[in-house]
């Protein structure tokens, strides 16, 4: 809400600037987001006086100008037919930028006439269209002054940012008392005085609300006849322009000066729009209302209307209707004073859609008590300025009353607030900002003003207090240590995130962070698109449905890229996956997308691409990293539906526990997504990680080192195509358990000298001895087991 | 015996002139062979008087020796010059690029949440979390949001089908619905912190309609404001990396705190470069306030007996101070320029041992 330093003036008894009301107001909580001072653009400009103005030698409509600047005399040409001796308007001298005109003045010569500066309209210091002659001033400001504060624009305007809770501070009033209790001035109470009605009001005002719902339980209206509705004079356009308020006409500008300066909404009928008695009641179904904005509104059931005999005329504490506003040629008017409900308001302004500064301040609270205040008010601005005759008032309902007395402990405040203040200070404090403190046993009694609906406890009151107080003055105090012995913060399924993410990013990826929503379209390719986890107002037709999984938003980043031309891409993501809307369906995943080559292009080796592999090495140092037992994972050759069928697999432990799936993303969904393969990628199941057994140890197995040395022996099998290698390899290191400590696969072949369908793959395979050397005996022995073991268990024989 | 002397000298000269270890093993061949003159001439000796014996065969022997050592030393200075000229042959551009493995990068966002997770451990908080989706209980009710409350509206809610319950589900606007959880779950005291997402139904340059907060609650039967101020002051001067660093508490209003607070710290930009400290300006970075006696009750506890201050903080704006990360947006575009340039070493973990930020 915009303030100006003259309008909070009005209100409170201050000499402070701008800077140190604005430093109060954020210090007591109404943060001052900006301070415009319209001088600062006008601060080039001064005052001064022609005296004397001849005709220009040689031009008809020109005149030279002695001109008065206050510090010397110049001589000035103007075209203006109002330049003339004796007045006093606003001069620019050589050097200054007038904005109107987008250009610094020079000294110049006009038709062979020196002219040293420029006596300015209006439009060219953009304060106003008026560009049929120069600014005259009025009175006499002193020659040489700022032009801003001759022309009443230096007022500086305060930007405040009111909190929810403070619909008081929606009003100049308001934030006059908050200022006046930090010490910043004396606030001044006004009370408006009883206008005595002359007539009786023809139009008689009915409330008609359920007893459970009561939405406006008060409202007041007062017919005012013989009104003239022009513009507003000077002082109120100005006041409200400053605030940024268009002036309309004066009824509709004296409603708006109101609620600005006491935050107490009101409204004008014309009273010749208005059929018979008003009633304030619910809509009906099929009811509806073109409004002041000129829209056409469905009300639907459960807005708060006024209506007449005919339908509704106006929607309540929100916006009139179009058809009962004022105009130039209002004669005879109805205004409106009325509390109507937070909530109903609220309620009614979001399903219609509307903001209005009325809306605004119900739905925040406008004091309950100051319907009747604000429409006296109202009566006496529009008999000053439109003339009329008023009639008494018409009262439906009663003011709600709010009588909330609050027992206020002594030692909360330093108990909550960590500050010791005197109990008188405490009095002095809530009494300045309108409470009713009293001694109680065991601290005070507080009443609390009917415009303060947000304090309801002492906890508020404590509140209260400390920012009054400053809450720069309460002492910081370090938090103590709650245990001389510390413990890791976090549980292993939340370190696996962290050291997962360590471990890609050690293998050279980059980490990514993407929006926990995608497309449907995509949620759809990875398994997701379930109804139950799409966004029912998303932010765009990309952004729908909370994520199955990591890899589209990193398919999408690792396209992106590429169009910049940064082709390797090795992206991965540490973060949620959503497989319904439980807290339960939340898992966090580390997945990765890899493209191109492994490595870059490089004078000593040759990059070869990324394949299957990488990807299955990802998973594992990821998993290998979070310590997962991956000496004892499976692969499946078996993956989601997004994999190439045939070029990917999950890690599993056991048959059940899924780990990790990875391999070439299906060639088919790429296409989906308009992305270029081929691309491999991975998710690991983080959450999915066994947390380890507590073994009350940290201790490792004993090391036992055996004084003989290993030895390798290679073997090459032949097996079926489709046999698992990780079965094979399982098969030749259970052969001989106490021996054998590795067996690795070196070559894999198809081709020449391996009959089709087949495959050979090779194995060193390492013996340890652990009680003596092995003879060839022993070795041939181990050997044939190996063979032994591979043909049983997937029908491998040795290569020839 | 001018004869030795003669046999050593002819020796001496040879070895002297053999230009390679072939040639050289052909001179000590000829000298000290089976058939080397040296060799013969020690035969020789057999034939001699015994006085002339003794004579001749102590000039051979010395002569022997001096031709053994001079072989030695000639064939150590030939094998010195073959390795020499061997490396030399065997020169490679060593200024050619080394095969370096790709670095990979961590993200701002969890690198900044690594370096307040060690601040926080520090100060005796664990790690918290709970769901993005959530209901309207855990994010609005519970925290003291009545249903049609305006902060409702201020929050730019997304939402999500109802639940079979009936229940309103919505992707959570703040980590806060962990305090509620946390309470909920286990008696007090509490000291914790919950990083987290946190989504929101606005988009523009300085909003994503996702970012990351982190929580923190902390409830006693002690703390108070002042603990609020202390614990903050700590948590950003720690972080910012500068012990003098301003901090501004300013009275502001959340639902679920009460009193609630701002909290700005001091700053100054010269030359369009923003420095955090002391200085003219100042900057939001968190909003806190003492747990919402209302919101304590909501979680089953007694308000006359615990209270506890909690605060929230957006972990991409403290990101963007401290690291001159200049735009909102470019966060979540996974740019690989960008995560390069801003991204962290994998082994950059952030610890107060090491130091948060290297």
């Amino acid at each position: 809400m915009k303030i100006t330093l003259t309008w909070l003036r009005d209100h409170l008894d201050t000499d402070a600037d701008a800077a140190t009301v604005a430093e109060a107001l954020t210090g007591l909580g109404l943060e001052v987001e900006g301070i415009h001072d319209p001088a600062a653009a006008l601060a080039a400009f001064t005052v001064a006086k022609i005296k004397e103005a001849v005709p220009h030698p040689d031009a008809d409509k020109l005149r030279v100008c002695t001109v008065d600047t206050g510090t010397e005399t110049v001589q000035v040409v103007c075209g203006a037919p109002n330049a003339r001796a004796g007045l006093r308007g606003v001069f620019a001298a050589p050097g200054t930028y007038v904005p109107g005109l987008g250009v610094t003045l020079g000294k110049a010569k006009i038709r062979g006439v020196e002219s040293a500066g420029m006596m300015c309209s209006a439009r060219e210091l953009e304060i106003g269209d008026d560009h049929d002659g120069i600014i005259e001033l009025s009175g006499a400001p002193a020659l040489g002054s700022p032009a801003a504060a001759a022309l009443g624009l230096d007022d500086p305007v305060l930007d405040v940012a009111v909190t929810p809770n403070r619909g008081d501070c929606l009003g100049v009033q308001g934030i006059a008392r908050d200022l006046a209790a930090r010490g910043l001035g004396r606030l001044k109470h006004y009370m408006p005085a009883q206008v005595k009605g002359t007539f009786t009001s023809p139009i008689g005002i009915r409330l008609d609300f359920p007893a459970d719902n009561v939405a406006c339980p008060h409202f007041i209206g007062r017919s005012i006849r013989g009104v003239r509705n022009g513009e507003s004079p000077d002082w109120l356009k100005r006041k409200l322009q400053a605030v940024g308020l268009r002036p309309i006409s004066a009824l509709v500008d004296i409603t708006n000066y109101l609620l600005m300066d006491r935050n107490r909404p009101l409204h004008v009928f014309d009273a010749e729009a208005i059929a018979g008695d008003l009633t304030i009641r619910m809509s009906r179904p099929g009811e509806r209302l073109t409004a002041l904005d000129g829209c056409d509104y469905d009300l639907g059931a459960g807005a708060v209307v006024i209506a007449d005999r005919d339908g509704v005329l106006s929607l309540g504490g929100i916006m009139g209707g179009e058809s009962s506003a004022c105009t130039a040629q209002t004669v005879n008017v109805l205004l409106e004073a009325a509390y109507f409900e937070p909530l109903a308001i609220a309620a009614t302004g979001r399903r219609l859609g509307i903001e209005s500064d009325a809306r605004y301040r119900f739905e925040r609270g406008v004091d309950p008590a100051s319907a009747l205040p604000g429409i006296e008010a109202a009566t006496q601005l529009v008999l000053d300025l439109c003339g009329g005759e008023a009639s008494a008032v018409v009262v439906a309902g009663a003011a709600p009353q709010r009588d909330t007395v609050i027992e206020f402990p002594s030692a909360l405040v330093a108990r909550r607030g960590g500050m010791e203040i005197p109990e008188s200070r405490v009095i002095e404090i809530l009494t300045a900002l309108g409470f009713e403190a009293k001694p109680a046993a065991g601290g005070l009694s507080v009443r609390v003003p009917p415009w303060r609906g947000d304090v309801t406890m002492a906890a508020d009151l404590v509140e209260e207090v400390l920012r009054v107080e400053g809450f720069d003055a309460i002492p910081s105090v370090s938090l103590a240590p709650t245990a001389a012995i510390t413990r890791p913060v976090t549980i292993p399924r939340q370190r696996h995130r962290g050291l997962a993410r360590r471990a890609l990013a050690a293998r050279g990826m980059a980490e990514a962070v993407s929006f926990s929503f995608i497309g449907e379209r995509e949620a759809k390719l990875f398994g997701g698109g379930d109804p139950s986890l799409r966004l029912a107002n998303p932010i765009s037709s990309e952004l729908t449905d909370m994520r199955p999984s990591l890899l589209p938003a990193l398919i999408a980043a690792v396209t992106r890229n590429a169009a910049r031309g940064l082709g390797d891409t090795a992206l991965f993501e540490v973060g949620p996956a959503y497989a319904d809307a439980t807290p339960a369906g939340q898992s966090f995943v580390a997945d990765g997308i890899r493209t191109g080559s492994f490595g870059p292009r490089h004078w000593a080796e040759r990059p070869r691409p990324v394949d299957t592999f990488d990807a299955k090495a990802d998973a594992l140092a990821a998993l290998a990293e979070c310590g997962a037992p991956v000496a004892s994972l499976q692969t499946f050759a078996e993956a989601p539906s997004w994999y190439h069928p045939g070029r990917a697999g999950t890690l599993r432990l056991g048959p059940k526990t899924i780990l990790a799936a990875f391999g070439e993303v299906h060639p088919g969904v790429l296409a989906a997504m308009d992305a270029a393969g081929p691309m491999v990628g991975f998710e690991v199941f983080l959450d999915a990680i066994p947390e380890p057994r507590d073994r009350g140890s940290r201790a490792r197995p004993p090391l036992d080192l055996s004084p003989f040395q290993p030895v390798s022996r290679d073997f090459a099998f032949i097996v079926d195509d489709s046999v698992a290698g990780e079965a094979l390899i399982r098969a030749v290191r259970g052969a001989d358990r106490t021996l054998i400590v590795d067996a690795t696969v070196f070559d894999v072949y198809h081709g020449k000298g391996v009959p089709e369908g087949k495959v050979s793959i090779a194995l060193a395979v390492t013996l340890q001895p652990v009680k003596a050397t092995l003879t060839d005996a022993e070795i041939e022995a181990v050997a044939k087991k190996v063979v032994a073991a591979a043909e049983k268990a997937v029908g491998a024989t040795l290569r020839a | 015996m001018a004869d030795a002397d003669t046999l050593k000298a002819e020796i001496l000269k040879a070895v002297a002139e053999a230009g390679d270890l072939d040639a050289l093993e052909q001179v000590r061949i000829a000298a000290l062979g089976r058939k080397g003159s040296l060799t013969e001439a020690m035969k020789g000796l057999g034939g001699l008087a015994p006085d002339e014996r003794r004579a001749a065969g102590q000039a051979l022997n010395a002569a022997k020796d001096a031709v053994a050592g001079a072989i030695e030393a000639r064939k150590a200075a030939l094998g010195r010059a073959r390795l020499d000229s061997r490396l030399a042959a065997e020169r490679v551009d060593v200024t050619l690029p080394a095969r370096l493995r790709p670095a990979g990068t961590i993200h701002p966002i969890s690198q900044v949440m690594d370096e307040l997770q060690a601040i926080f451990a520090d100060m005796g908080f664990t790690v918290a979390e709970g769901p993005d989706i959530e209901d309207d209980f855990h994010n609005f009710t519970a925290l003291n949001i009545p249903e049609a409350h305006p902060a409702r509206q201020m929050h730019d809610t997304f939402y999500l089908p109802p639940a079979a319950d009936g229940r309103t589900m919505l992707l959570r606007t703040h980590t806060s619905p962990v305090q509620i959880r946390t309470m909920m779950a286990t008696p007090p005291p509490h000291r914790i912190i919950a990083p987290g997402r946190t989504y929101r139904c606005d988009s523009d340059i300085t909003h994503t309609p996702m970012f990351h907060q982190v929580e923190g609650l902390v409830i006693d039967r002690a703390t108070h404001m002042g603990h609020l101020k202390g614990c903050l002051e700590d948590l950003c001067r720690t972080f910012f990396e500068v012990d003098d660093l301003p901090l501004r508490f300013r009275p502001s209003y959340f639902p679920f705190t009460e009193p609630s607070c701002e909290v700005d710290i001091g700053c100054s930009r010269a030359d369009g470069e923003l420095k955090i400290g002391a200085g003219e300006g100042w900057l939001e970075i968190l909003g806190a306030g003492m747990v919402h006696p209302n919101v304590l009750v909501n979680c089953g506890l007694d308000p006359d007996h615990w209270q506890g201050f909690a605060f929230g903080m957006g972990v991409e704006r403290v990101a963007m101070l401290k690291y001159g990360i200049p735009d909102l947006r470019t966060f979540f575009e996974s740019d690989l320029r960008w995560l390069r340039h801003y991204g962290f070493a994998c082994l950059d973990q952030p610890s107060l041992a090491y130091g948060l930020a290297r």
